[in-house]
């Protein structure tokens, strides 16, 4: 799917920067963040742990945390600026339009109310439904529905269970039914599989995927495990510590890494190949207090020069129009 | 819990036994010839070694007999019976009050975290907790029922109507403290379960900002200040013994007062065992609300 | 080789963290204030004699030409019903009170938290059930009743409310103790010091205990002011100091007796015992919130 589509998109996320206020001083995560999602398209991000990945998303819903400050940007979603938006209005698109998996399932789920509940709570208040008339046998017959779609097995009983008696994948799976209950333009799976066991990783990953198929979708997927990038998305992103640093096309991005940083990160992947373990990339993440200025990378890129210290550079084309690097050793083209 | 009572039992007797003071002595007068007093011992079974009395003594309270008091000179069981019920009523008020008010001042503060409410809220509580429940009584006293008048300030009043009346300012006094305690306990829930992931999940659905406050925050952020309330029964129970004697209030701790400044061994032993059952069955209540209100500890035990 | 004091006060510090400690307490205001008043009562109490404006009335004193004055220039607080100084007595009252609650913890804390230590670390044996039981059965009566009872029936004195108020609250340290040891038991250093051969008593008092100092340490802070009401609730039913020992539950009781008239007989040493128990309420959750952050 070409990124550079006509259409309006659907999620457009401009120079986004977020801080937290911890006592400590201010975490300046965000450094202006760029994203955009098209109608239908699957986009995934990948980055190290902290890197921002979850704030920006968390402000896309804005269920940002308390001490959390929007300092500058704006995210518009189908041409209305989220940002902006009254409660009313994000509370339609919450139920609507976009959706959200988290990362942990069990802290994603209330512990001391029944999943039954959580659930019918869910789509009573979707909006689908006519919330005086929906009665509830309804509210429970959509609820074993929407667990059917998502493969649960008896899903009486885990309706009637509490989030702690079930396994890890099946609490995943609810939070799937839960955002999927209802008809959504966007999901935004924040490391869907990685709190899971391996073996039922697999699955869980194949149930999105054929979710998505099915419904539609647009999707932002989050990831660390490259694999799992590489087998499902179409434009991939790649996040650094606040920035976006590179965008191509999936297969792109893997054959062709520009960024020093997305360099150093697949090389970083042992390859069954046998050529054996890299270096890593040296140094370590940054600290958000005091950010190093210019670029964030420039403090382990072994091609720094005097201008990475400086400015933070925008985005540059890379090999093909849909390729785009952050960095400034592309700048001259 | 049976044992810590049953040891209670044990501790009690055990100190009245050892005590200075002979309780034949007490009560049969100062002025009794010897043998009566010599007769009331063998009667008493002072004579016999201390698990005899002991055994006799259970045999006893579970009779409802808990022995005679040198003060009233008729059955302990008789004066608790007498004085019990005003108590029960006052701290029966207090809890409703102190609960009530809890839900309603933890609720607001931690839904407006940090603004103006919830910064009333904890400075009061800060002192309000910090006051010990008689000088309250005795400041509301001064404030409420002599400078303004509002309530009366002694006894218990004439009839039903006029008796809640009564009880207001005393139960009051006596809740204050553990209902900011409690206050402040929700309220802290509130806003540590604010930034969990289950609430920015179901916020993320789209449920209506209503709902989430008042069902699914709630009643993580209630467990907690419930399983202080156990502790609260007891400063109520506690407190009661001081609020009653400002007020003028006809409870058990009038008795219990006199009991001790008479150094009737008797009634103290009892009144103490007395309370204690008290307490242990309301905290047998207040467990039994926090396993309703929270799941896991339920069904935990069955193993996951 | 001999180490000197200012040497042994930064090992001290370094090994307990200290500097780290005060700059989390200090980021609370609330916690400073609580601080400042809590030492600054238990400087007043130490320097009563020379703190109060008149430190012969409290004792034997008897002044009625000048009874029952309302708060002025002279008397600040105004006078009781023999005429002596209301704030001096107040002042001298801290001392009371805090004489008491350094003596009852004094008594209370080491067995009771040696105790706790001791039922923790043997957790499942007889020892712990026969130390945990006695405990329960100490825990079993709201504190106050249990104090006023055995108060009762000991001769009314400031040392028998001592006694009676020490008898009743060890259990509590213990049961908070092995609350904090239980927890801690099946965790690696414990097991690494046993391993390693070091005798039971070396496990328990060099690697368990400093690491439950912090909720001991929280207790016994709050404590002080729980003794403290504990102590005046006694007095105040008479069972306490004695007059004319200048005691701040007593004041309030004899005081109440003017209510009317006098009003500042109960209010000012009631305004003092919530002081106190406001100082080392908000410096116990400063205290608190320190080890809090560490266990984040």
């Amino acid at each position: 799917m070409r990124r550079q589509s006509s259409t309006q998109p659907l999620l457009e996320v401009k120079n986004l920067r977020i801080g937290y206020k911890t006592y400590l001083g201010k975490l300046k995560v965000l450094n202006g963040v760029n994203l955009t999602v098209h109608q239908g398209e699957k986009v995934g991000i990948i980055g190290e742990s902290g890197c921002g990945k979850t704030t920006t998303m968390k402000a896309v819903l804005r269920i940002l945390a308390t001490n959390a400050t929007v300092d500058g940007g704006d995210i518009q979603f189908k041409g209305d600026d989220i940002l902006k938006m009254d409660h009313k209005r994000l509370s339609e698109m919450r139920r609507k339009s976009i959706t959200m998996i988290f990362q942990d399932p069990t802290a994603a789920l209330n512990p001391v109310f029944k999943v039954g509940d959580l659930l019918a709570d869910v789509i009573k208040f979707s909006g689908n439904i006519d919330i005086k008339a929906a009665s509830k046998k309804t509210l429970r017959q959509k609820s074993i529905e929407a667990l059917k779609e998502v493969a649960l097995p008896d899903p009486e009983r885990v309706l009637d269970s509490y989030p702690f008696q079930l396994s890890g994948g099946m609490r995943q799976r609810i939070c799937i039914a839960m955002s999927l209950s209802t008809a959504k333009d966007l999901l935004i799976a924040d490391e869907p599989t990685t709190n899971l066991d391996v073996t039922i990783q697999d699955q869980v990953l194949r149930l999105m995927k054929n979710l998505v198929e099915k419904k539609g979708l647009s999707v932002i997927l989050i990831s660390h495990a490259l694999g799992t990038i590489r087998g499902t998305v179409d434009t991939v992103y790649v996040m650094y510590a606040g920035n976006m640093i590179e965008i191509a096309e999936t297969k792109d991005l893997f054959s062709n890494p520009l960024h020093p940083y997305t360099k150093g990160l697949l090389e970083s992947v042992p390859k069954l190949s046998g050529a054996g373990f890299s270096e890593g990339i040296k140094g370590r993440v940054p600290d958000y207090i005091n950010p190093p200025p210019g670029c964030r990378f420039h403090p382990r890129c072994s091609y720094a020069y005097e201008i990475c210290r400086k400015e933070n550079p925008p985005f540059f084309d890379g090999d093909t129009n849909d390729h785009k690097v952050a960095c400034w050793l592309y700048g001259k083209r | 819990m049976i044992f810590s009572l049953f040891g209670l039992s044990v501790l009690v007797f055990v100190l009245s036994r050892v005590l200075p003071g002979d309780p034949a002595l007490m009560l049969a007068g100062p002025d009794a010839p010897k043998w009566v007093v010599d007769q009331l011992r063998i009667q008493l079974r002072l004579n016999q070694p201390l698990y005899t009395q002991y055994f006799y003594w259970l045999n006893d309270v579970f009779h409802g007999n808990l022995g005679y008091s040198t003060l009233t000179r008729r059955s302990v069981t008789l004066d608790i019976i007498q004085y019990l019920p005003a108590s029960l009523e006052l701290i029966g008020l207090a809890a409703v009050f102190s609960v009530t008010g809890a839900f309603a001042l933890g609720v607001v503060a931690g839904r407006y975290s940090y603004k103006w409410p919830d910064n009333i809220v904890r400075i009061v509580s800060y002192v309000g907790i910090s006051i010990p429940a008689f000088v309250l009584a005795i400041i509301f006293q001064l404030v409420f029922g002599l400078w303004l008048k509002w309530f009366p300030v002694q006894g218990p009043g004439t009839n039903a109507v006029d008796q809640v009346y009564h009880m207001v300012l005393p139960a009051v006094a006596l809740c204050l403290g553990g209902m900011l305690q409690d206050a402040r306990i929700i309220r802290a829930g509130m806003v540590e379960n604010k930034d969990k992931d289950y609430i920015s999940m179901e916020t993320a659905q789209g449920l209506p900002e209503r709902t989430i406050t008042f069902k699914y925050l709630l009643k993580p952020s209630l467990i907690p200040a419930v399983t202080v309330m156990g502790l609260d029964i007891a400063a109520l129970l506690a407190n009661a013994f001081l609020v009653e004697t400002v007020f003028n209030w006809p409870g058990f701790s009038q008795l219990g007062i006199r009991y001790m400044l008479n150094k009737d061994l008797n009634g103290i032993v009892a009144l103490v065992l007395v309370i204690g059952i008290i307490y242990a069955i309301a905290n047998i209540l207040v467990d039994i609300v926090v396993a309703y209100l929270d799941p896991r500890i339920r069904l935990m035990e069955r193993g996951e | 080789m001999r180490i000197g004091i200012i040497e042994n006060l930064r090992n001290f510090s370094t090994r307990f963290d200290l500097k780290r400690k005060w700059y989390r307490f200090s980021r609370s205001p609330l916690s400073i204030i609580g601080l400042v008043i809590s030492v600054a009562t238990v400087i007043i109490a130490f320097a009563a004699p020379f703190v109060a404006p008149y430190p012969q009335h409290a004792s034997l004193f008897t002044d009625f030409p000048h009874a029952l004055q309302p708060p002025g220039s002279t008397y600040l607080f105004g006078t009781d019903e023999f005429g002596r100084d209301v704030l001096s007595r107040i002042i001298f009252g801290f001392r009371y009170s805090l004489m008491m609650a350094a003596v009852v913890l004094a008594l209370v804390v080491p067995p009771g938290v040696i105790l706790g230590l001791i039922a923790g670390y043997y957790r499942g044996t007889w020892i712990d059930t026969l130390i945990m039981r006695i405990a329960d059965m100490f825990i079993a009566v709201p504190p106050l009743v249990l104090a006023l009872s055995i108060a009762a029936v000991l001769t009314p004195s400031v040392f028998n409310a001592m006694m009676a108020v020490s008898l009743m609250w060890w259990p509590w340290y213990t049961r908070l103790t092995y609350n904090t040891v239980s927890a801690m038991r099946n965790e690696y250093f414990v097991q690494a010091s046993e391993v390693m051969g070091a005798s039971s008593s070396h496990t328990i008092f060099s690697e368990i205990l400093p690491n439950c100092l912090g909720p001991i340490l929280t207790k016994v802070t709050l404590d002080v002011g729980w003794v403290i009401l504990l102590g005046s609730a006694l007095s105040f039913v008479g069972l306490g100091a004695q007059p004319p020992t200048p005691d701040l539950g007593t004041m309030v009781a004899e005081g109440g007796q003017y209510l009317r008239q006098a009003w500042w007989l109960t209010i000012f040493p009631a305004m003092a015992i919530t002081l106190i128990i406001l100082a080392f309420n908000l410096l116990g959750d400063g205290i608190r919130d320190i080890f809090v952050e560490e266990a984040k």
